[in-house]
């Protein structure tokens, strides 16, 4: 019974976490709560009445369709791209030895570490000396940058994991390099890159910062949405789309922390 | 007779370390062949310079008459039970055993029957549906063998194959290795930093030092006729004694070496020396001795008047024993 209480926290710990838990989550809540409201003006509260129309207001916008399109579009390839690259920079810098290896490692992390602002500055003065018409693509450039850090860092902590012998008794076995890879390297590394590219899907998908200095007329649905804020016309349905990226990139979140959870167990380090 | 792996001068360095430096090598085919020495001395490289993870800086090798530099791992004929097993952790055991038919395209019911029939070679039939991370130690070591031997490779390698089992299992895994190897009749090449494992187990022992081979021979002469002072200090607690020693005993200049059992006690002859250490170790009893200011190590058997420390005995040997070392290193 003693040591019950001694793992309970104080009653004041309680409190405090449970309001900074409410600080942190209680916004979201309202959004989801406004897109019922309606009030189509201004943000009132409390609403005065609640609706489900919104819904199909912004099913029927096509600007709604086409931001949400192109956002899906440009994180699906921005994923793809990272998936490839990162991938086989983490090979290279894990299993390898090679001059300038540690610098590549810290370049690749770079855009990470770097605020969005520099490095979205540094990609669009970097596009209009290369005159390189705004696109679809620079925005794809863009997110691949920061979308590659995310899969690198997933792979290179399995590689490390991946113990050099299993590639090795493969080999001596009989399998070639291609054969190695894959039934050997790519099982093993399956749910790394899941993971890494679910993230980098997520942050692809909400990237504000970096879009706005490479995105052309385009608008990501993020861009879209920060438009609608300062045009005040069908407000809710800002509110009805923000419920819809919260879920599109909460589910892939928990389903990367899911599957990287657990799995703390060296592969083909069995003793 | 056949020459399974041959090495003409060969070298692998690494920058400026000599990992192998000129070695000459010659193993026989259906030989059990060891590789003995301390961790740094070139065994485990000779060995990957077999499997073909490491390609000679210098020489020739061949296997079963067939070049061997620049062929990769995949192409040879030839299979290695790895020091950590490494076991596929994704593969259940019959499909890590029967990988290596599988990469070479045979059938899934042949290939699993085969590999059924691996491990029942290894003592582990109906194992095949567990996962590595289930098998004990020992367990892993035999799985690693029978994944080894289902290619039926012509030289099978094993690189400190015993190390990671405890003292018991490893002594039943000796006995074990030996008998398969004698019914396969496979050319074993074994890397070992036991010298009890190698002189147990091999047919011949290869001793390394720094890259080069310092003795090569059978157990007994490995043990009985160190080569060299090195040697004699590896692999056995023999006594080494320095040249004055041999001088002043046997007349002959050099260092020599004297086995600890070879050392009698007599009742009159011989050398007087003092015992400075007495130990009891069942059946005989270990003495240390001091002769001429030389401290020397003997075996004496446990019956009769065991001497006890500081007591003045009378010590004896025949001269054939008190062997001459070649070679100072």
């Amino acid at each position: 019974m003693r040591s019950d209480r001694q793992n309970r926290a104080p009653l004041a710990l309680k409190i405090a976490a449970g309001a900074g838990l409410l600080f942190l989550h209680l916004p979201i809540l309202l959004i989801f709560v406004y897109a019922f409201t309606t009030e189509d003006k201004s943000y009132q509260w409390p609403p005065p009445g609640f609706t489900l129309k919104w819904f199909a207001v912004t099913w029927n916008r096509p600007d709604v369709w086409d931001a949400l399109w192109l956002s899906l579009r440009v994180a699906t390839i921005s994923t793809a791209i990272a998936l490839v690259l990162g991938t086989l920079c983490a090979a290279a810098v894990s299993q390898t030895r090679f001059f300038g290896r540690e610098t590549i490692s810290l370049l690749v992390i770079l855009p990470i570490a770097l605020p969005g602002i520099i490095t979205g500055i540094a990609l669009r003065s970097a596009f209009n000396i290369a005159e390189i018409p705004f696109s679809v693509w620079t925005i794809i450039l863009g997110h691949a940058t920061f979308c590659v850090v995310v899969v690198y860092n997933n792979a290179v902590a399995r590689f490390r994991r991946l113990s050099g012998s299993l590639l090795e008794a493969s080999a001596d076995l009989g399998a070639n390099g291609f054969q190695t890879l894959r039934y050997i390297i790519l099982p093993n590394m399956g749910t790394a890159l899941l993971a890494g590219g679910m993230l980098a899907f997520a942050l692809s998908f909400d990237e504000v910062i970096v879009t706005t200095f490479t995105a052309g007329q385009q608008a990501t649905l993020p861009i879209w949405m920060l438009e609608e804020l300062v045009r005040p016309r069908q407000r809710p349905v800002t509110n009805v789309v923000a419920m819809v990226v919260v879920l599109v990139t909460l589910l892939p979140i928990l389903g990367a922390y899911y599957l990287t959870r657990d799995g703390d167990q060296v592969a083909g380090q069995g003793k | 007779m056949t020459t399974a792996v041959l090495f003409a001068k060969v070298s692998r360095h690494f920058g400026a370390v000599k990992a192998v430096d000129g070695v000459d090598l010659a193993i026989r085919e259906g030989e059990f062949f060891a590789m003995l020495g301390p961790s740094g001395s070139g065994k485990t490289t000779c060995l990957r310079l077999i499997a073909g993870f490491e390609q000679p800086t210098a020489g020739h090798i061949e296997i079963f008459g067939e070049t061997a530099e620049g062929v990769p791992p995949y192409r040879r004929n030839v299979n290695t039970v790895f020091q950590d097993y490494a076991l596929f952790p994704h593969m259940n055991v019959l499909d890590n055993v029967a990988y290596g038919l599988m990469i070479r395209g045979i059938g899934k019911a042949e290939r699993h029957s085969a590999a059924e029939d691996a491990l029942t070679l290894v003592q582990l039939p109906s194992y095949g549906a567990r996962r590595p991370n289930q098998l004990s130690g020992g367990q892993r070591q035999r799985v690693a063998l029978a994944r080894a031997l289902i290619n039926k490779p012509k030289v099978l390698l094993l690189d400190e194959p015993l190390g990671a089992l405890d003292l018991k299992l490893r002594e039943s895994m000796q006995e074990e290795l030996k008998a398969l190897q004698k019914r396969l009749g496979i050319t074993f090449v074994f890397v070992t930093h036991d010298q009890s494992e190698a002189l147990s187990m091999a047919d011949r022992v290869a001793v390394f030092d720094h890259g080069r081979i310092m003795q090569l021979g059978s157990p007994q002469d490995i043990y009985q006729r160190p080569a060299s002072r090195f040697v004699a200090d590896f692999v056995g607690s023999s006594n080494v004694l320095p040249p004055d020693f041999a001088n002043k005993t046997s007349g002959r200049y050099g260092w020599a070496s004297l086995r600890p059992e070879a050392i009698r006690i007599v009742g009159a002859g011989g050398y007087e020396a003092r015992v400075t250490a007495s130990g009891y170790l069942g059946g005989l009893t270990r003495l240390g001795l001091d002769l001429y200011g030389q401290k020397l190590v003997a075996l004496v058997p446990s019956n009769g008047a065991v001497p006890k420390e500081g007591d003045s005995i009378r010590v004896a040997w025949t001269p054939a024993d008190l062997h001459l070392m070649e070679d100072e290193f």
